[in-house]
């Protein structure tokens, strides 16, 4: 008999050892469900599979009486604005920084402690600031998302950057090339692949943090809605919205890896 | 007047004495070939003749100027990996030279320009026998294949000095034989001056014109790093005479026993010709 780590499923029975958790979980979920609503149907804390048919039909497809918006979408709407501006900018100014810090001694020995200085400090301690300084609107939110995950993404692009083959540079500059040509056509499209993966892991900090800029102050998005309904014990909302976070987390990340593929065909190949 | 002259080069890390008293002038069209143990600085001389390191003592002369202290399109370089751009094809990777000389701001050419430049990358691509794989991207190439590229990529700048960090150390002996042949080609059809490292003496009689051993004189038990190596022999290749080793004439002097003596016998050499 073969060693269990040299046995592997064939590709249909990875599909269905893949499923079998997920449909356990909602087994339990129901006969949990069924028990609680058999003892009080009034119960609120596991609804049931129609009570979740109800509320996604009243958040998505029925106008909302107090603004005749569809609150599920104009959540999501919200929520992904903040979402694209915070994560945009973030890559944005995480590029700049990190090449230029990856490539150049003297910008790195000047700016290298300080991005590291503020990758410490724990995101959420300056929310208060942010609240105060730009106020409760949107920029806060869109700050605190930025300030989370900017750090973090310079100090990755600037240690790729770094870590590009001496080889590379020398040769490059044999072939006549200064600074700049250097940074924009050798360094920056080696990096533009690793920018596309710091994103798909920065998005996960960057959904705590709109959520929680969302949870404190706001009048719309999907972290607002969850903290709002939680008020009511309103599971038949909350659980679907998380739900919701999750593909719409899913889908970008999705998106992200596809475009990677897409444009940077060759370091795919490479890896 | 010599292309390359280094008059009394040390060069020391801290207490560490890497080379010691080199001195050496190499005439343009020369191919000179570097052999010695691992460690014996050998590489260091050749980073010293990029620029990317600078002699402790002593200086180096290019065409009578003092050599630059950062790497430049006069000296192309070949190493034995990373040598290329992954993110570049074939085609981008030769053109990326001529790119830079004539797009100081963009870094890239457009229109009438691009086309120039991409003819004078395919004739290159035609002459290192990489015109079918201009498109290809350099993980889908051979390792034999990612070095012919490198070199054609150098050429297209018409360095003054090619500069090769033992380009071939990874292939196979096969491959290695047809880049020899490339190699010396190239060398006579383009008149260039070469200076190539190798752990391989074969390789160093095969291709060079002159051999250098690098290698240390002194010794000092008690402080090995006390002493660097320098230029043992010195030696004129005459291809002609390589022929005719199988006859049983030592190239190499009697008193270089000492040093990598299982490599010295240069009957060897020619085989693989």
């Amino acid at each position: 008999m073969k060693r269990l780590i040299n046995r592997r499923p064939r590709r249909a029975s990875a599909v269905v050892l893949a499923l079998v958790p997920f449909i356990l979980l909602v087994l339990v979920y129901l006969m949990a469900s069924q028990a609680r609503l058999a003892e009080n149907p009034n119960d609120k804390l596991l609804p049931s599979m129609a009570s979740f048919a109800d509320a996604i039909h009243r958040v998505a497809a029925e106008p909302s009486r107090r603004t005749g918006e569809y609150i599920l979408w104009g959540d999501t709407a919200a929520s992904l604005q903040r979402l694209g501006i915070g994560v945009g900018l973030a890559a944005a100014i995480a590029l700049a920084f990190g090449l230029t810090l990856g490539l150049f001694p003297y910008a790195r020995a000047n700016l290298s402690p300080l991005v590291k200085a503020f990758s410490l400090i724990p995101p959420l301690s300056v929310l208060p600031i942010l609240f105060i300084v730009f106020g409760l609107g949107e920029t806060a939110k869109v700050a605190l998302i930025l300030f989370g995950i900017t750090p973090f993404i310079i100090r990755d692009l600037q240690q790729r950057t770094e870590e590009l083959p001496d080889e590379q540079l020398i040769k490059a500059q044999t072939l006549g090339a200064n600074s700049w040509q250097i940074l924009t056509r050798v360094a920056l499209p080696q990096i533009l692949p690793r920018l596309i993966e710091a994103v798909r892991l920065g998005l996960g900090p960057a959904w705590l943090f709109l959520i929680a800029a969302e949870a404190i102050a706001a009048e719309q998005g999907l972290g607002y809605r969850i903290f709002l309904v939680r008020r009511y014990l309103a599971m038949d909302v909350i659980l679907p919205y998380v739900a919701w976070i999750t593909v719409l987390a899913f889908l970008i990340d999705f998106a992200l890896r596809q475009l990677r593929v897409r444009l940077f065909r060759w370091s795919v190949t490479a890896s | 007047m010599a292309l390359i002259e280094v008059s009394n080069v040390w060069k020391t890390f801290g207490d560490q004495v890497v080379l010691e008293g080199l001195n050496l002038a190499v005439g343009e069209g020369d191919f000179v070939t570097i052999v010695g143990t691992s460690g014996c600085g050998k590489t260091t001389f050749l980073r010293m003749l990029l620029g990317v390191e600078r002699p402790s003592r002593g200086d180096i002369r290019l065409d009578g100027e003092p050599l630059p202290d950062e790497p430049g399109a006069d000296r192309g370089i070949v190493f034995q990996r990373y040598s290329v751009f992954p993110h570049l094809t074939v085609l981008g990777n030769v053109m990326l030279g001529l790119e830079f000389a004539g797009a100081p701001v963009a870094g890239r050419l457009f229109g009438a320009a691009r086309r120039r430049a991409r003819e004078q990358a395919m004739a290159m691509l035609e002459e290192v026998g990489l015109t079918a794989a201009r498109d290809r991207y350099p993980s889908e190439l051979s390792g034999g294949m990612q070095q012919r590229l490198s070199i054609a990529q150098s050429l297209i700048m018409q360095p003054r000095l090619l500069l090769l960090d033992e380009p071939f150390g990874a292939l196979d002996p096969g491959i290695r034989a047809d880049m020899h042949e490339l190699t010396l080609s190239l060398w006579e059809r383009e008149g260039l001056t070469v200076f190539m490292i190798t752990h391989d003496i074969q390789e160093g009689f095969k291709l060079g014109t002159r051999l250098l051993v690098f290698d240390k004189v002194r010794h000092d038990p008690q402080a090995p790093e006390a002493y660097g190596a320098t230029i043992t022999y010195d030696l004129p290749v005459d291809r002609r005479g390589a022929r005719q080793w199988p006859e049983g004439h030592s190239v190499v002097p009697s008193g270089h026993g000492d040093a990598e003596p299982e490599q010295a016998p240069a009957g060897n050499a020619r085989e693989a010709n």
